[in-house]
């Protein structure tokens, strides 16, 4: 007979604490070594680029990676430094980030939401980036700052001008330097009043997604708080190529002025369409009709050719600025490349710098180390003057050009002009504005 | 009433384009019996040639002017064209200027050849495989072919201007007796709907009036008869095919100035045309040329700021929604025959 006491109920009983008891150290050395996610432990730290390599945002995608891939080199210490000599902070010196060497992976946004989404997670998972940036749509960023505030990264965004990305669906991870329809608005209402005066009739076409409406929104308050009626706001379709039939009952609407609310190749057809229609050569209510195009860049100006001369629109930077950051900007990204930058190329490599250097003043790779050393943080040197990258919604204030399409381009590249630099001030919005409203920042993400 | 006139001229110029893309594919089906998905891309490869064509006349040597400085302040390269300094300066420009109508010779033999060698490359190997194997194939050139473009030039549409006496527009209003600037329409868009009107007579009275033509249409009735008559009507079908490419082709090419080309143009018009072809009936040339035009008018009419107002989002489905009437009313479309794609 067995005089044993051990039942199989003990047993288990005590099988179950020794395991939690050897589990222990385990857990706390598992945390201990991985507090957020992707904590680097080699040598090297990965940083995600999430651009459009294919669709039609491409060229713009193509143009954001060369300026990464710039700006990496820099902070690796190659190169001659570019705008890390004129940044205001100092700590960045060449020598990677925290010691680490900085190296890269790249995803295909394909301007979808699903298509971004699925290659940031991948970058995040597979190659173990600890900082995804990108995006050459809004529709586009608001998806991937989700996923990163999930995934427990920081999201750094690229070229997106939706009032939403820092508003209704704004996130603690996420950090946009570019800036936004509101303040496009701001800068270009007076310009318009100075121009056009006070008594205009507006007819605007959309493109009909998260930029469009919030650029259309910002826009009609704008002109209509300093006299101008808005006759109409036609939403068009994003993939929509021939304008001619949106564009057709403009002529007949009794507007003088319309408003094209549109980006990269719809902006390129719908103003070609509108000059070819004589928009431009027609007179309403005894003035000459005008056309305004509210966000260019020199890649659309390029796009739509001559049609672009003359006409006004807000854009974040521009390579013909004369200071010292713009300058040096220019010359490294000028001679490696040949050609100069455009304002998707100066904001994603801003973006990568300060991302790099708020890891440096935080000392640690944590992205709510990372967010704290962010929020409120005051810079210049990087082309657009003082700028705060505000606490209450990750949004950079700083100075805003209203260009204009330039009449004799002394060259390819020289197809804009800076008409104004609107100072920061004047396109500050208070925090809780209501075109902002709605969304909250809720708490920084580590992951893990 | 001025509005319905100048949404009426713009749905002729879209229908214009729908209806070449259409005739060519119902060329393609009536003579081989393939489902070409790849038009579109044809369509597009037309645009390029235009691209090209001024790309070349455009081609240029560097000489270093001391006295003005590029972006960087190194002194500036000035480029000079081959095509000015040949014919002077005024010939020159004015060569330049006309690319897109010279780019019509251009295009004819590349997109002849190009048609060519995508029928008896490929699609030849397909003939005898179910229409879905077409359809797959052919949707895949299309997306190759896509690719290709955009790897050689960019994602972002081309400008390509028309010459400059056809640029600005026409004020039709004036002609009618309403005031001035009511009713203008581009020259170019004009330009387009003759040019559409030309191509598509061409096509009819080459079908209609040359042994060549004859054949081919005994052909489309009852292939192995024409065969057993000692006709090589294969050859035929390829030439037939190389011309359906050209009308494409042509069609891409004079679409160049009205929007910029870029590589998924084909693809917009792609999906269309095809509902153009159904709802003209499958197989008929007269079919495809109506409903091409039928279409792009009411797809203007319904773009309409007061039609959109009584039914909102109308502008998007008015084609699909034809398409259903249409094919609910009349299976076989609006003028096709008994026995086409039934068996």
């Amino acid at each position: 007979m067995s005089n044993s006491n051990l039942t199989r109920r003990g047993l288990m009983k005590t099988s179950a604490l020794a395991g939690a008891g050897l589990a222990l150290p385990t857990i706390f050395t598992a945390s201990s070594a991985s507090a957020f996610t992707n904590e680097p432990t080699g040598g090297t730290v990965t940083l995600g680029f999430n651009v459009p390599q294919s669709g039609p945002y491409a060229d713009e995608g193509a143009d954001e990676l060369r300026a990464y891939q710039l700006a990496v080199e820099h902070l690796n210490g190659g190169g001659d430094g570019g705008m890390m000599n004129t940044f205001s902070s100092k700590v960045l010196q060449g020598g990677g980030i925290l010691g680490k060497k900085v190296e890269f992976v790249t995803g295909d946004t394909q301007t979808k939401s699903d298509a971004a989404r699925a290659s940031a997670k991948s970058m995040i998972e597979k190659d173990g980036a600890i900082m995804i940036t990108g995006g050459s749509s809004s529709g586009v960023a608001v998806a991937v700052q989700g996923l990163c505030q999930e995934a427990g990264v920081i999201f750094m965004a690229g070229l997106t001008h939706s009032n939403d990305t820092t508003g209704k669906d704004k996130k603690a991870n996420g950090f946009r330097h570019f800036f936004n329809a509101y303040m496009s608005a701001a800068a270009l209402a007076p310009v318009l009043q100075k121009l056009y005066g006070s008594e205009r009739k507006a007819y605007h076409l959309t493109a009909d997604y998260t930029w469009g409406w919030t650029q259309e929104e910002s826009i009609a308050a704008a002109t209509e708080a300093m006299g101008w009626e808005t006759v109409n706001k036609v939403r068009t379709p994003l993939a929509a190529t021939d304008f001619s039939s949106y564009i057709a009952p403009v002529l007949n609407s009794g507007a003088d002025v319309l408003v094209l609310n549109h980006y990269g190749g719809n902006m390129v057809n719908s103003l070609t369409n509108a000059v070819q229609f004589g928009l431009r050569e027609k007179q309403v209510n005894g003035k000459n009709f005008e056309i305004v195009v509210p966000l260019y860049s020199r890649l659309m100006a390029r796009g739509a050719g001559e049609n672009v001369k003359g006409i006004h629109g807000s854009t974040n930077w521009h390579w013909s600025l004369q200071d010292d950051a713009s300058k040096a900007f220019v010359k490294s990204f000028g001679e490696k490349y040949g050609f100069p930058p455009s304002q998707a190329a100066h904001t994603v490599y801003c973006q990568t710098l300060l991302y790099a250097d708020a890891v440096m003043r935080a000392g640690s790779f944590n992205p709510c180390a990372v967010v704290e050393a962010l929020e409120g943080f005051e810079f210049d040197g990087l082309g657009n003057g003082k700028t705060l990258y505000r606490a209450d919604d990750h949004q950079c204030f700083k100075d805003v050009l209203v260009v204009r399409g330039k009449e004799n381009p002394t060259s390819e590249f020289d197809l804009l002009e800076v008409v104004e630099v609107t100072p920061a001030a004047q396109v500050t919005y208070p925090a809780d504005h209501p075109m902002f409203a709605g969304g909250a920042l809720g708490n920084c993400n580590p992951g893990a | 009433m001025d509005a319905i006139i100048l949404q009426i001229l713009n749905g002729l110029d879209k229908g214009s384009a729908y209806a070449l893309i259409a005739l060519g594919l119902t060329l393609i089906f009536g003579t081989l019996g393939v489902v070409n998905f790849a038009h579109g891309a044809l369509f597009m490869i037309g645009a390029f040639c235009a691209v090209t064509l001024q790309r070349i006349l455009n081609i240029s040597f560097e000489t270093i002017d001391p006295t003005r400085t590029d972006f960087l302040g190194n002194p500036m390269k000035v480029k000079t064209t081959y095509v000015e300094t040949w014919f002077g300066p005024e010939v020159g420009a004015s060569i330049i200027d006309w690319a897109v109508p010279l780019a019509i010779l251009f295009s004819i033999p590349i997109m002849i050849g190009i048609g060519f060698i995508m029928e008896r490359g490929l699609i030849k190997h397909f003939y005898k495989r179910p229409h879905a194997d077409q359809i797959l194939v052919t949707f895949g050139l299309a997306i190759v072919l896509q690719e290709v473009i955009k790897f050689f030039y960019g994602a972002n549409p081309i400008p390509t201007g028309a010459p400059d006496v056809f640029k600005g527009s026409f004020d039709f209003g004036m002609l009618l007796g309403f005031e001035a600037n009511a009713i203008i329409y581009p020259y170019w868009r004009l330009v387009y709907f003759a040019f559409a009107a030309v191509i598509i007579g061409a096509v009819f009275s080459f079908l209609q009036f040359t042994t060549f033509g004859m054949v081919v249409r005994a052909g489309m009735a009852d292939r192995e008869t024409v065969g057993l008559l000692g006709i090589n009507i294969d050859k035929r079908f390829t030439i037939m095919f190389g011309i359906a490419a050209a009308v494409a082709g042509l069609a891409g090419v004079m679409y160049a100035p009205i929007n910029s080309p870029n590589y998924h143009m084909g693809m917009d018009f792609l999906v269309l045309s095809f509902v153009v072809v159904v709802v003209g009936g499958m197989g008929s040339l007269p079919g495809a040329v109506l409903a091409g035009f039928l279409l792009g008018i009411l797809e203007s009419f319904a773009s309409m700021n007061e039609i959109k107002s009584i039914i909102p989002g109308i502008d998007q489905i008015i084609i699909y929604l034809v398409a259903i009437i249409i094919l609910l009313t009349r299976p076989r479309g609006l003028m096709g025959r008994k026995g086409v794609m039934e068996d």
